[in-house]
């Protein structure tokens, strides 16, 4: 299935869809494929699987330690890969979070080819917008892979229209200003910023950044075609006695915020 | 600020912050605002002779420049060859080194912009003595993020810069040094953008901070090429400079990119030696890659993973370079060679003995170079170094090399 399939889905059930990150590799890259597959299992409509990197300059405390914890454990691009494979066997779309080094030194050509062999949907890149390299974006359309971009509350009109003009699939609007982590409150800024970022395309507009629970995924599904969660999943996991016991966690999350998107 | 346009060959128009394929914006589109406000600003400041009259009067009154040339005369003799080097004084700037040239331009593009924050990272410290400085200078918050590991090899400049009002944030994510300290600086910008402005401390990073530091630390190179012209008739044969971030090594070349007989040499931090891979010499053994926002060369893994760096100087002890000297090494205007810890410390201690000056660990490995390049040029060599920091805050470091101290830190018999 596609994004845009997951997102058409969603939007004729009169819901938003919901979308949830884990960082491939941790614990181990077989650890993180039943935590994402658990994940899908329990309602989630697209996962976003993280390309561990060492310098992740918009995640937070806990994605940090994930991150850091898979690369200690020699977690690889081809491993990223492999996890993208097994979850898009189940059906799910599953497009790629990365960050561009790691990106553009397998070969921005090179990864698009893999991860559409992979059965990848794309990849969102939190540090590169549209404007700042040449080669990412026709790679990833010969390929038929969703460019996503992110806007945030700080974003001009016209770089919102330029960003969204570059995205394939859907757009992933940050809710607030900071990084990655879960929140009490989603910001104010985000239901402006979601009205700013419809005026300018008809895309399904996913919001992304601090949400943690049920309620705050329904609050979001009031104005957003979709909600992502990733903070709140790999908490589950860190925080778990065992690996078992963290994907239930991470399963009985989903399902909370499943019910979330559904009640908007 | 030198305001004479950038010369066609180095900044490409296509794309601003360019340097060739260098360069660029490689950041969360959430700081693109924030980065877009201050390459405004600054264009604008720029042309603003009354930010000039501002800037010139704190560099004149306050930091103290221009700083003087002095010829090493017996450390040229005894230790380089016989060549002649001039050394540019920067560590007898005010806080020590070169750092404050940026700082207190970057403060009042702050004032200017009328945000009351100011966050910076800092490696050994002197950038962040740097900010705390300006920061109380003109009333400004001020958080500084600093590596674990590094608060602790530079304790004395985490204590000068709480004497000054800041808070120093220690960082205990990744390799605790520079690189996370910028990681973690970046972090706080795109949370508290709207109030603070990251005042960032070498040629690297986003457009517009590789041209806009640069733009601040010319005033070395400009003041430097005048007074070797003064004191000798000729330009020197040869400038040479430490390279970390490559602020204080820009700020030298730049006034002399447009003199092809000059010969420019980078000296990167060569740690244990290039071979044993603990080491920070990224042009001589990185490869081109992206990181803290800028396209250069860094060291990295096959994975596009960043690799620690290491050097006996928390200042060179870096995994990325400034953009504009990828673009400098690749077009070959200037020449980038590693110095390892040993012959740093060497120079280190030469200069101590011959001349009366004790150097920063950094500013040493460009003391190393100039030894290298006197031997290699000969005695009818000019060479001109700049001494980009004073070594105080080494002392501790300095006297557990040369065995000063015994195991419990005190002085040895």
């Amino acid at each position: 299935m596609t994004t845009t399939v997951a997102f058409e889905k969603a939007r004729a059930e009169g819901r938003a869809a919901l979308i949830g990150y884990l960082p491939a590799g941790y614990p181990t890259v077989e650890g993180s494929i039943t935590a994402l597959k658990a994940m899908v299992e329990a309602g989630v409509d697209a996962v976003e699987i993280g390309l561990p990197y060492s310098d992740p300059v918009i995640d937070g405390p806990t994605v940090q330690a994930a991150v850091e914890a898979a690369l200690k454990a020699g977690t690889t691009t081809a491993d990223v890969l492999r996890v993208v494979e097994a979850v898009a066997a189940t059906g799910a779309p599953a497009v790629v979070m990365s960050y561009w080094n790691p990106l553009q030194r397998y070969g921005a050509a090179a990864f698009a080819r893999d991860l559409a062999a992979a059965g990848g949907s794309g990849v969102i890149t939190p540090d590169l917008t549209p404007d700042a390299d040449d080669t990412w974006i026709p790679a990833a359309r010969e390929h038929g892979l969703d460019t996503v971009f992110l806007v945030a509350p700080s974003s001009t009109d016209d770089r919102i229209a330029m960003t969204t003009a570059a995205c394939r699939g859907f757009v992933y609007a940050t809710s607030v200003m900071g990084v990655t982590g879960t929140r009490d409150q989603v910001g104010d800024a985000a239901a402006g910023l979601v009205a700013r970022t419809k005026a300018t395309t008809d895309l399904p507009v996913a919001v992304g950044l601090g949400v943690s629970n049920g309620a705050q995924a329904a609050e979001i599904a009031a104005y957003a075609d979709g909600v992502v969660a990733g903070s709140a999943f790999v908490r589950r996991l860190l925080e778990a006695a065992d690996h078992a016991a963290g994907v239930a966690s991470v399963a009985e999350l989903a399902a909370d915020l499943a019910g979330g998107v559904r009640t908007r | 600020m030198d305001t004479r346009p950038d010369p066609g060959h180095v900044l490409s128009a296509d794309r601003p912050g360019r340097f060739g394929p260098y360069g660029g914006r490689y950041v969360p589109e959430a700081l693109i605002a924030a980065l877009d406000e201050l390459d405004r600003e600054y264009t604008a400041a720029k042309q603003d002779p009354l930010f000039q009259a501002d800037l010139t009067n704190l560099l004149t009154t306050y930091t103290g420049r221009p700083t003087p040339i002095t010829e090493a005369a017996r450390f040229g003799a005894e230790a380089a060859g016989g060549a002649r080097v001039l050394l540019k004084r920067e560590d007898l700037n005010h806080t020590g080194s070169h750092k404050i040239n940026n700082v207190l331009g970057q403060a009042l593009l702050t004032k200017r912009i009328g945000k009351p924050r100011v966050i910076a990272e800092t490696g050994a410290g002197q950038h962040g003595v740097a900010t705390a400085t300006a920061a109380a200078l003109m009333g400004l918050e001020c958080v500084i993020y600093m590596g674990e590991e590094d608060t602790r090899r530079q304790a004395l400049n985490v204590a000068r810069m709480r004497l000054l009002g800041a808070t120093v944030v220690p960082v205990t994510t990744g390799s605790r040094t520079l690189k996370d300290a910028i990681n973690e600086a970046l972090r706080d910008w795109v949370t508290n953008v709207a109030t603070t402005n990251y005042v960032f401390g070498t040629v690297a990073g986003p457009h517009p901070f590789p041209t806009l530091v640069r733009d601040l630390q010319r005033i070395i190179g400009v003041e430097a090429r005048q007074q070797v012209l003064d004191l000798t008739g000729k330009l020197p044969d040869a400038v040479a400079a430490c390279v970390g971030g490559g602020s204080n090594a820009i700020g030298i070349f730049h006034a002399f990119v447009d003199d092809p007989e000059v010969a420019l040499y980078g000296f990167e931090a060569g740690g244990d030696g290039v071979a044993t891979g603990r080491h920070a010499a990224t042009i001589t053994a990185g490869s081109p890659g992206v990181l803290h926002g800028a396209r250069s060369y860094l060291l990295q893994d096959d994975m596009g993973q960043t690799i620690e760096s290491h050097s006996i100087s928390a200042g060179l002890d870096y995994p990325g370079v400034g953009p504009e000297h990828a673009w400098l090494k690749d077009s070959g205007r200037a020449s980038y060679e590693p110095v390892d810890d040993a012959d740093a410390m060497e120079a280190f201690r030469l200069l101590c003995r011959t001349e009366g000056i004790i150097p920063a660990i950094e500013s040493s490995h460009a003391l190393a170079g100039a030894r290298r390049l006197g031997e290699r040029l000969g005695p009818d060599a000019t060479i001109l170094v700049n001494l980009s920091g004073r070594g105080d805050k080494d002392v501790d470091t300095a006297a557990k090399w040369f065995d000063l101290m015994d195991e419990s830190g005190e002085v040895a018999p």
